[in-house]
């Protein structure tokens, strides 16, 4: 197989990890607005920390899409 | 069939010398970086002076600059505590720079020609210099209010020796990891989005070119496309600077406070 190729290829497979981190700020998300509905009350308190979990869920993937990006590039 | 043209996404993302390289090798020049962070500061520094008229009645400049000095305050105040208010500035810059290098980089300026706004922090020096400055102010503000207690740090208090002796080098390895992972994250969410933007904006001009029912249609969707990852782009650069000015004032509140 071909440099070009594989390296095509490479990028796509790394690219699935940013699907995978897509399910989870969903999750971070969807998980802070049931909370967020059954007590309105104590949901703005929370925001900080519904941030924390958002970064530390995308930021890998993020870093899924750097990889990809190393692979596609890379000479 | 139209001309075989590569799109080349990275190429927005190259820096240029436009004004006063000295020398082939020579590694100081005023780039396209520069000019872009000079505009930047220009931006800032009327939108505050705008802001900080002190009318008694506050028009819409002074409730816009108001009210994101109230909410960096309020973000501080909240992760740091009292002692809080004597890192505001550092965060407040932090915040303030990401924000209007996101929102500026993201304009679209490029319709004259020549005039193609460059993200600053789409590049990993920007963004890494800032979270070095951060962790700068953890390990200082550490060792200078706790000295050698600051390792304590890493200890989590109230569980078995047993435990102690695995968390310790896995809290370790985490604080290690912050800084790359601060200054990782607003580069790549920059650096990702462009790319996109320019991927699909190459869509549009390459479906036009073909000049084919096929070719106007994936036109109409790619721009369509386009303008709805603008507008999630915006909001991309909004949470991305709170989220580092949030993540600053939480590793700052937890070299002061030590849990």
């Amino acid at each position: 197989m071909e440099l070009a190729s594989a390296q095509v290829i490479g990028a796509g497979l790394a690219a699935i990890g940013v699907g995978a981190a897509a399910a989870g700020v969903g999750y971070v998300f969807g998980a802070f607005l049931q909370g967020a509905l059954r007590n309105p009350a104590a949901a703005d308190g929370q925001q900080g920390r519904l941030f924390i979990g958002f970064a530390a869920a995308e930021l890998l993937g993020l870093m899924a899409f750097a990889v990809a990006m190393i692979i596609l590039y890379a000479r | 069939m139209a001309a075989e043209t590569k799109i080349d996404p990275m190429h927005q993302f190259m820096i240029d010398p436009i004004y006063g390289q000295l020398g082939a090798n020579n590694p100081f020049a005023f780039t396209n970086s520069s000019l872009w962070m000079l505009v930047l500061l220009a931006v800032i520094t009327g939108f505050m002076l705008m802001g900080m008229r002190r009318e008694l009645v506050p028009g819409r400049w002074q409730v816009a600059a108001e009210g994101i000095v109230g909410f960096v305050n309020s973000m501080v105040h909240a992760s740091i505590g009292p002692s809080g208010r004597a890192y505001l500035p550092w965060v407040f810059t932090a915040f303030i720079f990401i924000l209007f290098a996101n929102l500026v980089g993201a304009m679209p300026f490029a319709v004259v020609p020549g005039a193609h706004p460059f993200t600053v922090t789409s590049q990993f020096t920007v963004t890494g210099v800032m979270s070095i400055v951060t962790f700068a102010i953890v390990l200082g503000v550490g060792f200078w209010k706790h000295g050698l207690h600051f390792f304590s740090l890493f200890v989590p208090q109230g569980t078995p020796f047993v435990l102690k002796l695995l968390i310790t080098p896995v809290e370790f390895i985490s604080f290690a990891v912050r800084p790359f992972s601060l200054g990782l994250r607003p580069f790549i969410a920059m650096f990702a989005g462009h790319i996109l933007l320019d991927v699909f904006g190459n869509f549009v001009v390459q479906g036009i070119n073909s000049q084919s029912a096929a070719g106007y249609g994936v036109s109409a969707l790619a721009f369509v496309f386009v303008i709805f990852v603008n507008a999630l782009e915006l909001l991309i650069g909004a949470i991305q600077a709170y989220v580092f000015a949030l993540l600053t004032s939480l590793y700052i509140g937890d070299a002061v406070n030590l849990h």
